[in-house]
């Protein structure tokens, strides 16, 4: 696991049912793109988050694949619609595997 | 004909945005939509002869989605920073095998600190900056390595301790024993350095709101370090961002830390008192 990664999420406790909402979703990370090399002269292995997605009720809301133009502590912001309550389920793949959850729960009414 | 009167309108609506960039804006800050800040203030006593009306913070001079950045402690990149520091607050660390958190339990307990640093230290018959302070503690207290000056590590604590005083007036003393180290930095405020021959004033008093190239000069104001620029994408502490201006006006620069710098800070710090603290705050 990459050092001082954290997810961050911004989703709303409660929404009318039908209602579109906005998600900022932030993780803190390096996103060493590998391009880079260090003061001897030896490339600094590649180490990013490749993919971010978005679920809501075991349905994909967003699916986002990533490369290394990625600048570091990669931030989305995108909107939702709440059909029912029920639960946000937002995964950072890591390219040495590892994978960051985090989950909010919104409430109708 | 047509055509003609069509350019004129199209060349005057092109120039109202233009006239508006000139100059700070009257912009309200309020943070996470509950903390109204005081980002103008009058005069403080000591600038009666100062060439400006009224104090401000360098926030009116960057654009609206910067601005915006910084209003919501979610969008706020700074904040990222602030976790670090709070993970260095309860790491032990040291000889003595103490954390932050040993003495000082949680960081609210520095509530009011960012505010009047730097300050005098009568043990160390000094004026101290917040991070003179920090490593006092380090050394003396955890028996633990120094940070470096104007480092990440350094930046991360700086901006978790001004957090806890986030919206309180900065209100630095420069009275009694400062005094001495006040009007030294006022000296050197005023005096022009470089090839360039710039002195603070030149630009941050006599110019501010003027366009510098690309650049929007504002007054120089400290009261929101340490600041996340979006430039270099980290936090940035007062004495790295003199040392680039001194830098920038083509001189040798003094070094962060070094007596000059703790002078000017103290002295351009007295210069916000009134100013809310906004630390950690978005710029440019």
């Amino acid at each position: 696991m990459a050092k001082g990664v954290r997810p961050r999420v911004k989703a709303p406790r409660s929404a009318e049912a039908g209602e579109v909402v906005v998600l900022k979703t932030l993780i803190s990370h390096k996103m060493e793109s590998g391009q880079r090399k260090d003061s001897d002269g030896n490339v600094i292995p590649r180490s990013i988050i490749n993919r971010f997605t978005c679920e809501y009720n075991g349905a994909m809301v967003v699916d986002v694949e990533m490369h290394p133009a990625i600048s570091t502590n990669p931030y989305f912001e995108f909107e939702a619609t709440i059909p029912e309550a029920g639960d946000f389920k937002f995964t950072w793949y890591d390219d040495d595997g590892s994978v960051y959850e985090e989950t909010k729960s919104v409430a109708v009414g | 004909m047509k055509f003609n009167a069509m350019t004129a309108v199209a060349a005057l609506m092109l120039a109202v945005p233009g006239v508006a960039l000139a100059g700070p804006d009257d912009d309200k800050m309020v943070i996470n939509g509950e903390t109204e800040m005081t980002t103008k203030a009058p005069l403080p006593a000591h600038m009666e002869d100062a060439n400006m009306d009224e104090i401000m913070s360098g926030w009116h001079f960057r654009s609206d989605e910067t601005q915006a950045l910084q209003m919501d402690d979610f969008d706020n990149p700074g904040m990222i920073f602030v976790d670090a520091g709070m993970d260095q607050w309860n790491a032990v660390e040291g000889s003595e095998g103490n954390s932050c958190a040993t003495c000082h339990e949680g960081p609210e307990s520095m509530k009011g600190v960012r505010a009047v640093y730097p300050k005098w230290d009568e043990e160390a018959g000094e004026v101290q900056t917040l991070a003179m302070q920090i490593n006092d503690c380090r050394e003396n207290n955890m028996g633990a390595e120094p940070y470096k000056y104007s480092g990440g590590q350094m930046a991360n604590m700086e901006a978790l301790i001004s957090l806890q005083s986030r919206g309180m007036p900065v209100n630095v003393a420069i009275d009694g024993p400062a005094k001495e180290t006040w009007e030294k930095g006022k000296e050197l405020y005023y005096t022009r350095t470089g090839q360039l021959e710039l002195s603070c004033a030149n630009c941050h008093e006599d110019s501010y709101g003027m366009m510098i190239r690309a650049d929007h000069l504002s007054q120089g104001q400290i009261n929101g370090f340490p600041v996340y620029r979006l430039k270099n994408a980290k936090l940035n502490t007062v004495h790295g961002r003199f040392k680039g201006c001194v830098r920038d006006t083509r001189a040798e620069t003094y070094k962060p830390g070094s007596d000059a710098f703790v002078a000017l800070e103290l002295y351009v710090a007295s210069r916000g008192n009134g100013l809310s603290v906004e630390g950690p705050s978005v710029r440019n």
